[in-house]
């Protein structure tokens, strides 16, 4: 007979709610601990990176007016006159750069523990979704502040889809609503980053963490040989959770003294007519695929030699995405190294053709 | 022996105290400029002292006509006898923007029928105040309205 408040609150709850086995659930969930445990921490991390976008996004919007008209004065009123308006603003923008940081190293670690294998494949591809769909924000963001980098980084960004073959041009139109950038790509990248991708996040994101709860943490290579004995595990709840709060406490930290030593600089209003400022760059998550385009001569073969940049790059990608499938065909076994080296030399490309892009 | 079970529930609460205490700090500190970024900045040329309302030959009596004071409406009458006055256009009852009735030579609200004479008194209807009036200035053909 329940007699507390709490106890009758918990017993009245239990009637409406399967509160029970969710705590038995939560209770019977556990993480492995081993050298590389740290890497499970970056899924967490992501997610809670995702939150502060929403909550910054939501008090943006307070204020921002799309229109081009209106964006770049808006975002200025948010920066000069709005009471915390300024940190507001760089929490949004340093909280998404080391969100696809984030998703980067998540990545990259379930690639290299080989957390992709069966029967994980569907986490793995929508995890991947989850990547573009965060470069989709990225990409779609920069644009809003109407500044003249964002307003040429689109350009050069939506001309990029164009080369692709049969289909890229009207990808691009769509993009942009018409033949140039202006008014109208404007209003769609707003639709498209506060409504659009948002939906499409939490829904690929739900899918995503379901998969993780139905199947458990990925355990390490070697582990299914091992005694019952020698494996170590940390309850899920409320050992990991605790770890979990306290890492995205010092996140938020560390992104308050990012914000306020290094507000992000708003620069001059986008002019349409003026030519492109020097330096123009991506963000640095889009550099190593701008740098590598830099690399195709002109024409290779009679063919367009950014359009047979684009293609590589896509299968590429393709390659990188099915990996569950090849890596399972190769021989080897579990310790297959062909997917390690090819790893390694994405990791290395990718950080060397960025670092080329800074400079 | 029989300090220890006594001294550890202390050791505990004193931290969950202090666990507490910074948890109420950091949750105020995110809270407390969440709340600030809500308050509205003052705008400038909200509120412009005087603005010219109408032309003086567009006017005719008995006619009212509405002018943006600022980022809200006023309302220039010309009464019968050719005598300006302004108003706020705002009804003091829900904010609705008032207009002038010729047929009734009355300002009238439309939204729950309440009306004011020509002096902006509330005469009938739910507006429990007077609508504030303006200054009316002729400067050759503009007729400009002042802040009373």
């Amino acid at each position: 007979m329940a007699t507390s408040p709490h106890e009758r609150f918990i017993s009245w709850l239990a009637e409406r709610f399967p509160v029970v086995a969710l705590q038995r659930f939560a209770s019977e969930k556990k993480v492995p601990r081993y050298e590389g445990s740290i890497w499970y921490y970056f899924g967490g991390v992501s997610l809670f990176l995702f939150i502060i976008q929403v909550c910054s996004g939501i008090l943006l919007m307070m204020y921002y007016q799309p229109g081009v008209q209106t964006a770049f004065e808006s975002v200025r009123f948010i920066v000069v006159h709005v009471r915390f308006g300024w940190l507001v603003r760089s929490i949004h923008t340093w909280s998404a750069n080391l969100m696809i940081f984030s998703v980067f190293v998540h990545m990259f670690s379930v690639y290299f523990t080989k957390a992709f294998r069966r029967p994980r494949e569907l986490t793995w591809f929508t995890g991947l979704a989850l990547l573009g769909l965060c470069m989709a924000f990225g990409f779609s963001g920069y644009l809003l502040p109407w500044n003249m980098l964002a307003f040429f980084a689109t350009k050069v960004g939506t001309a990029i889809v164009s080369v692709a073959p049969v289909v890229g041009r009207p990808i691009m139109e769509i993009l942009r609503g018409g033949k140039d950038v202006g008014a109208a790509t404007l209003v769609r990248f707003f639709g498209l980053h506060v409504a659009i991708l948002p939906a499409t996040f939490t829904a690929v994101l739900s899918v995503h963490l379901l998969m993780v709860q139905i199947q458990g943490m990925h355990e390490p290579h070697g582990w299914g040989d091992l005694p019952e004995s020698k494996k170590r595990y940390m309850p899920f709840f409320p050992n990991f959770v605790l770890r979990d709060v306290l890492l995205w406490l010092i996140v938020l930290n560390v992104i308050a003294v990012l914000a306020v030593l290094f507000p992000w600089e708003l620069g001059h209003k986008a002019d349409p007519s003026a030519s492109a400022p020097l330096g123009i760059k991506p963000e640095w998550y889009f550099l190593f695929g701008y740098q590598a385009l830099k690399y195709f001569p002109g024409k290779i073969l009679g063919m367009d030699g950014d359009a047979v940049g684009v293609v590589t790059f896509g299968i590429g990608g393709l390659l990188w995405v099915l990996v569950p499938f090849w890596d399972a065909r190769l021989a080897g076994g579990a310790r297959n190294r062909v997917v390690n080296y090819v790893g390694l030399l994405v990791v290395i490309g990718i950080m060397a053709l960025t670092v080329i892009g800074l400079r | 022996m029989m300090d220890e079970p006594m001294r550890n529930p202390t050791r505990r609460n004193f931290l969950n105290y202090l666990l507490g205490v910074s948890a109420v700090g950091w949750v105020g500190s995110v809270l407390y400029p969440v709340f600030e970024y809500f308050k509205i900045p003052p705008q400038k040329d909200d509120q412009p002292e005087s603005v010219v309302a109408a032309s003086f030959k567009d006017l005719k009596p008995n006619q009212g006509v509405i002018f943006k004071f600022g980022s809200s409406p006023g309302l220039l009458i010309m009464g019968q006898d050719g005598q300006l006055r302004a108003f706020s256009a705002v009804c003091t009852h829900l904010e609705c923007t008032v207009k002038y009735r010729p047929d009734l030579q009355k300002i009238h609200c439309a939204c729950h029928n309440g009306m004011y004479d020509l002096n902006g008194s509330n005469i009938s209807g739910p507006p429990p105040r007077p609508l504030p009036q303006y200054r009316v200035v002729q400067r050759g053909d503009d007729v400009v309205v002042f802040r009373a």
